[in-house]
């Protein structure tokens, strides 16, 4: 029992310790990404523990002793832990990146550790909260802290291109706060624990669903409401752009997730499931196609983000009912895993190139003029889990998609998965092809590297497609926390 | 028709005129504007439903959803900061870009 308290003490601690470490950071100004990183290294070692407290079934925690009707707890399952252990790893090495991408001392650096710290807070309250309003506070602190850190890169692009994910973010979490309000007329409670009792199918709730899954839709970018994403995540700094397609569309896919098939499990239709799947196909086709064509590395990886999350949402139909549930399920979380880590290192490594090289022109990158081994070694194996090769994360979840699909006779998934694969090798390999351009070297007359990458940066995207990998030898027992003692997403 | 059907519909009809305000305007300012209506509309929405008509005794009023209209009014004032300020920097970053080349 006490050990169960204590354990339980992890989950304000995991909102307050980014916050606090985000707020003090602040303070200290130039001396503030010490206390900022410290915090994002103490987050992490909570993340491991709550990840190893959940095995043994979900926690819960009532803030100020107030009970569920009246105040707001919150809970961790195993789905949860998972969440919150992806979130404080890529914010931990993305963050050791920021160290060397961001000069000490200078005005960005001392306005990117708060941001940063405030990120991670809102991820994690995302990820714990068991209140349908906490969570919008979450979001928007996550839209608010993110368009914040874009506009770090200074130029009127950036600027430009936060103003409309302002805009469109707006607009989202007011679509979700009205959904709220329905239900909160409807049913007089907003804990996802007593809503997952009593909620039904009928007009009201159906309104708030559609409203929330448009509002929430919009923020996870789904084709075709990814519109603004390719120059938001292009234009941002490396370490941003890689959070911002990792994290940031996960922490309202994650709400998106439990809204549908804990909170209102009987609202949306097989239709609704089916027209989500069909999205997310079109994703897949559209984000690579464009990915295939980008330009610039950046745009390349970015576009490669549409398509990802189009994956996340394929497996919708298979989720509501059926036989394939905990498949579906595990393939979900381990898409989100996968693609968190190879996405991170992409963008990290594209920032290593974009500074060794001067520009992100993939057709005018040459051999000679890419930074080190490590940027090039991550860009490869983070391409092949994007692609899903195997033993990478990426493939381990593409093969629970395919169990899944074949358990439920759902054959059409085999052609969309299959093709998925074959279009995210047309531009993983457009990418990976320029290591191997030595003509203007051979020719004598190489084009030097502007500047040295620092080996920080190239072991910080390294590390984290090494993960990407190392996620698919570990799938069977990292899952295994996610069914049975859990929130009772699938019953 | 009482007060709270009123107030509700009104509050539906400001989220919609807001959400068309938010996505069909051209200005950056009357966009933001716009998102500010569709707030007003929800947090309408929700005060409305906060009325509770007591049989007999007085009305009292649902303190939860109060709580969560202030709470909402303290997040939109932030967005709308900072947008705000995004604009103000763009039009300083624009003017700024045409002023080396005459």
């Amino acid at each position: 029992m006490n050990a169960a308290a204590g354990a339980s003490l992890l989950l304000p601690l995991l909102v307050s310790v980014p916050l606090l470490g985000g707020l003090a950071s602040f303070v200290l100004g130039g001396r503030g990404r010490w206390v900022a990183v410290g915090a994002l290294a103490l987050n992490a070692i909570l993340a491991a523990l709550l990840l190893a407290a959940t095995r043994a079934g979900p926690l819960g925690y009532a803030l100020g002793d107030w009970p569920a009707p009246l105040g707001i707890t919150l809970g961790a399952d195993g789905m949860a832990a998972l969440f919150v252990a992806v979130s404080a790893l890529v914010t931990l090495v993305a963050g050791t990146y920021s160290l060397a991408y961001f000069a000490g001392g200078s005005a960005t650096d001392r306005v990117f550790w708060p941001l940063w710290c405030l990120l991670l807070a809102a991820l994690n309250t995302l990820f714990i909260t068991r209140d349908l309003f906490n969570a919008y506070v979450g979001i928007e602190v996550l839209g608010l802290s993110a368009i914040a850190l874009v506009t770090l890169a200074g130029d009127a692009g950036a600027v430009r291109a936060a103003l409309r994910y302002l805009l469109v973010s707006l607009v989202g979490s007011l679509c979700y706060l009205m959904g709220v309000a329905l239900i909160y007329r409807a049913h007089g409670v907003l804990d996802v624990g007593a809503l997952a009792g009593i909620s039904g199918a009928t007009p009201p709730e159906q309104v708030a669903l559609a409203l929330m899954s448009a509002g929430l839709l919009l923020k996870t970018a789904l084709f075709p409401l990814h519109f603004w994403l390719p120059e938001a995540h292009a234009s941002a700094p490396a370490p941003v752009s890689a959070a911002l397609s990792a994290l940031v569309l996960k922490g309202t896919f994650f709400v998106l997730l439990r809204l549908w098939f804990e909170v209102l499990p009987a609202t949306a239709g097989p239709a609704a499931a089916t027209t989500e799947a069909v999205l997310g196909a079109a994703a897949i086709a559209w984000g690579s196609f464009m990915a295939a064509r980008a330009p610039r590395l950046k745009r390349l990886v970015a576009y490669s983000t549409v398509a990802q999350i189009g994956y996340l949402f394929l497996l919708f139909p298979l989720l509501e009912a059926g036989p394939a549930q905990a498949a579906a399920l595990d393939a979900v979380v381990y898409f989100v895993l996968a693609h968190a880590c190879a996405k991170a290192a992409m963008f990290l490594a594209a920032g290593n190139v974009q500074s060794a090289a001067g520009h992100d022109r993939i057709d005018d990158l040459r051999g000679d003029a890419l930074p080190g081994a490590g940027t090039q070694f991550a860009l490869a194996f983070a391409g092949i889990s994007l692609i899903g090769l195997p033993p990478t994360g990426g493939f381990a979840a593409k093969w629970m998609l395919l169990q899944g699909a074949a358990e439920a006779g759902a054959w059409w998934l085999f052609a969309v998965a299959l093709g998925g694969a074959l279009l995210a090798a047309v531009y993983v390999f457009r990418v990976l092809a320029r290591s191997f351009d030595l003509t203007s070297m051979l020719a004598g007359r190489a084009a030097p590297r502007l500047a040295r990458v620092s080996a920080c940066r190239e072991w910080s995207a390294l590390v984290l497609a090494l993960a990407s990998l190392a996620l698919g030898l570990v799938a069977g027992p990292l899952l295994s926390g996610i069914h049975g003692a859990g929130f009772a997403l699938i019953r | 028709m009482n007060g709270t059907t009123i107030f509700t519909v009104c509050g539906i009809l400001l989220f919609a005129i807001g959400l068309y305000g938010a996505l069909a305007a051209r200005p950056l300012l009357r966009r933001i504007l716009a998102a500010n209506i569709m707030g007003n509309g929800v947090f309408m929405v929700l005060v409305a439903g906060a009325y509770l008509p007591a049989d007999g005794g007085a009305a009292t009023g649902d303190p939860v959803a109060h709580a969560l209209v202030l709470t909402g009014i303290v997040v939109a004032v932030s967005a709308t900061a900072l947008g705000l300020q995004l604009v103000c920097r763009l039009h300083e970053l624009a003017s700024g870009d045409r002023e080396p080349d005459p």
